[in-house]
């Protein structure tokens, strides 16, 4: 394990960070390598979905599910094109987009208040009925200027995360 | 019927609740609709309601790093030969080291199996008649046989403290790296201890002997095995050894029953458990299992730091078996390690039991510098309750 990031050359780093548009510099993409390689258990190229549920606090993540169906089986290079959007360096249309990823589910480029209403369901759980839920999300659809039948869009999306402060930042550990 | 839904105070609608891992911690529901609530701050947009940023950060840092995984990565010692110079000496010490005091090793520990197995056999089926003397003999050999397994690695164990007394109604707590943290403190003192269910030789119980489960390491023959594993539970039954099994939920009763039993006896020896239940690579502590701390009885900490100068003393059981990490051990210069013998601790009135387990958990973190983690060491084997990821669900309040 320990000189696995000797397999990674110059040049696969270079294509590396190509493909997730230098949002990462050399020694984060050595650094994610190496994690890669640690999660890929089993050895076999890829990270499966039951070794992401290894990580306990990947698996208590009430998105844990929604997730593993955007990471799960990706190549190294999709794999940092995926984390890219945590990157300190990221704008804000591409934290936007990842979000949006997330909650358009079947990938049809958009998102209806059903896909809303799961992802709000998977994340309070019991805490909250169908009916509240659908109340919430009704009114402040209607008070964004949006209803119930409207589809959004990656650019509403974009616009409405524009004013945001979001700060969605993962550090990559380099050592 | 008007109604507005209210922000939290730190302006963020979501925001996780840090779980509490244990069974007995808070009730995570009581806690989240309890009257503290903070009340309506500012105006939630649709913006509110769809970022779900924070637990997209959270998955995605755990992605990139997590704690747990930390636990039980294997460090190996910092390569030290790659230089043209130093190269030659690293190559004479493989030789010295293989071809010299491995074989010297394995002599060693033949020698101190055959004195031990021709001592004990005959204490243990003659002087039937002598329990207190048999007892006192069996104690003895096996502390020998410790002593030889500790010779056999050029083991360098300096122990720090007052010597364990062999008084009753006290047990013994110590982190866990390998299965020779038993050895080294075996060597002391006599301890009963509780221990898994091993696959292989390395624990083959009576239990493992009737379902004779093909071993980890498939080289060893089922008749040596089967010899193996007589021997072991002989052994370890002749110093009191509690078996349980990890998959097992109905067996942790008995065994918190038979622990009981055997701390408040008289003339058991003392009882040595490990409470982390997993061994972790050294650096860090996972969460004690409270089973220790609930015996009534006073709990004397033991802290063990091994060395990494030489080798790497955590056995990964996911990657090498016993005897891959017992070769490794006795092909290394030497096992070099620190044990802190600390001060009993007992249970502070209204302390809970979890309580106890954390306070003397930091004791043991701190003395042998390790790091402390928030985890059950158990999650290796299972993954997460869904009440956990419960805890972890936010709601809003409507007003």
């Amino acid at each position: 394990m320990g000189n696995s990031s000797s397999v990674l050359t110059q040049y696969d780093i270079e294509e590396v960070q190509e493909h997730c548009n230098r949002l990462f510099n050399q020694q984060e993409i050595v650094s994610l390598y190496q994690r890669y390689c640690q999660l890929d258990r089993s050895g076999k190229g890829f990270i499966s979905a039951d070794e992401f549920m290894c990580v306990p606090e990947f698996a208590m993540n009430p998105l844990a599910q929604r997730l593993l169906k955007m990471v799960d089986g990706l190549n190294f290079k999709d794999f940092v094109a995926f984390l890219s959007a945590f990157s300190a360096r990221a704008s804000m249309e591409q934290k936007a987009g990842l979000i949006f990823k997330v909650y358009d589910s079947d990938g049809n480029g958009k998102v209806t208040f059903n896909d809303i209403l799961e992802v709000l369901g998977d994340m309070t759980g019991s805490f909250m009925s169908n009916e509240q839920k659908e109340m919430i999300l009704t009114q402040l659809l209607e008070e964004a200027g949006y209803s119930k039948e409207s589809y959004l869009f990656l650019d509403d999306f974009v616009k409405i995360f524009a004013k945001s402060d979001m700060k969605m930042e993962v550090e990559i550990p380099v050592d | 019927m008007h109604e507005s839904i209210s922000k939290s105070e730190d302006g963020k609608l979501y925001s996780s609740v840090n779980s509490e891992l244990d069974a007995d911690g808070p009730i995570i529901e009581e806690y989240l609709f309890s009257e503290s609530l903070p009340q309506s701050y500012g105006k939630l947009h649709l913006r509110d309601l769809i970022d779900i940023s924070p637990f997209l950060t959270e998955a995605a840092g755990a992605i990139v790093d997590d704690s747990f995984t930390r636990c039980f990565k294997s460090n190996p010692p910092e390569p030290w030969n790659w230089n043209i110079y130093l190269f030659p000496l690293w190559c004479c010490g493989v030789v010295v080291r293989y071809c010299i005091l491995f074989p010297i090793r394995v002599l060693t520990l033949t020698i101190g199996w055959i004195i031990f197995l021709s001592l004990y056999m005959p204490v243990h089926f003659l002087l039937k008649g002598h329990e207190k003397l048999r007892k006192k003999l069996e104690r003895s050999l096996v502390e020998l046989i410790c002593s030889f397994f500790v010779a056999s690695w050029t083991g360098v164990i300096n122990y720090h403290g007052p010597r364990p007394s062999m008084r009753t109604k006290q047990v013994f707590v110590a982190n866990h790296t390998s299965m020779i943290d038993f050895i080294i403190l075996e060597q002391m003192t006599a301890f009963a201890v509780i221990m898994q269910k091993h696959p292989g030789w390395v624990g083959l119980s009576m239990r493992g002997l009737r379902h004779s489960r093909p071993n980890l390491n498939g080289e060893l023959a089922l008749k040596e095995q089967v010899l193996l594993g007589l021997l072991q539970s002989t052994i370890l039954e002749s110093v009191g050894c509690i078996w349980f099994n990890r998959s097992e939920e109905k067996d942790r009763a008995i065994v918190t029953k038979k622990l009981r039993e055997h701390v408040h006896g008289s003339d058991n020896n003392p009882l040595l458990i490990f409470p982390e239940g997993t061994c972790v690579n050294n650096e860090y502590t996972v969460m004690f299992k409270k089973g220790a701390f609930e015996l009534d009885c006073p709990v004397c900490p033991v802290a063990i730091k091994y060395n990494k100068i030489f080798v790497d003393a955590f056995w990964n059981s996911r990657k090498q078996s016993f005897t891959t990490h017992l070769l490794q051990l006795m092909t290394s210069w030497a096992v070099v390690c620190d044990v802190w013998f600390l001060e009993p601790q007992t249970l502070r009135p209204g302390e809970t039991p979890i309580a106890f387990a954390e306070r003397v958990r930091k004791m043991i973190s701190d003395r042998a510098g390790l790091k402390m983690v928030p985890w059950d060491g158990f999650l290796k084997y299972s993954r997460p309750k869904p009440r956990l990821t419960e805890s972890k669900y936010v709601f809003f309040k409507i007003i």
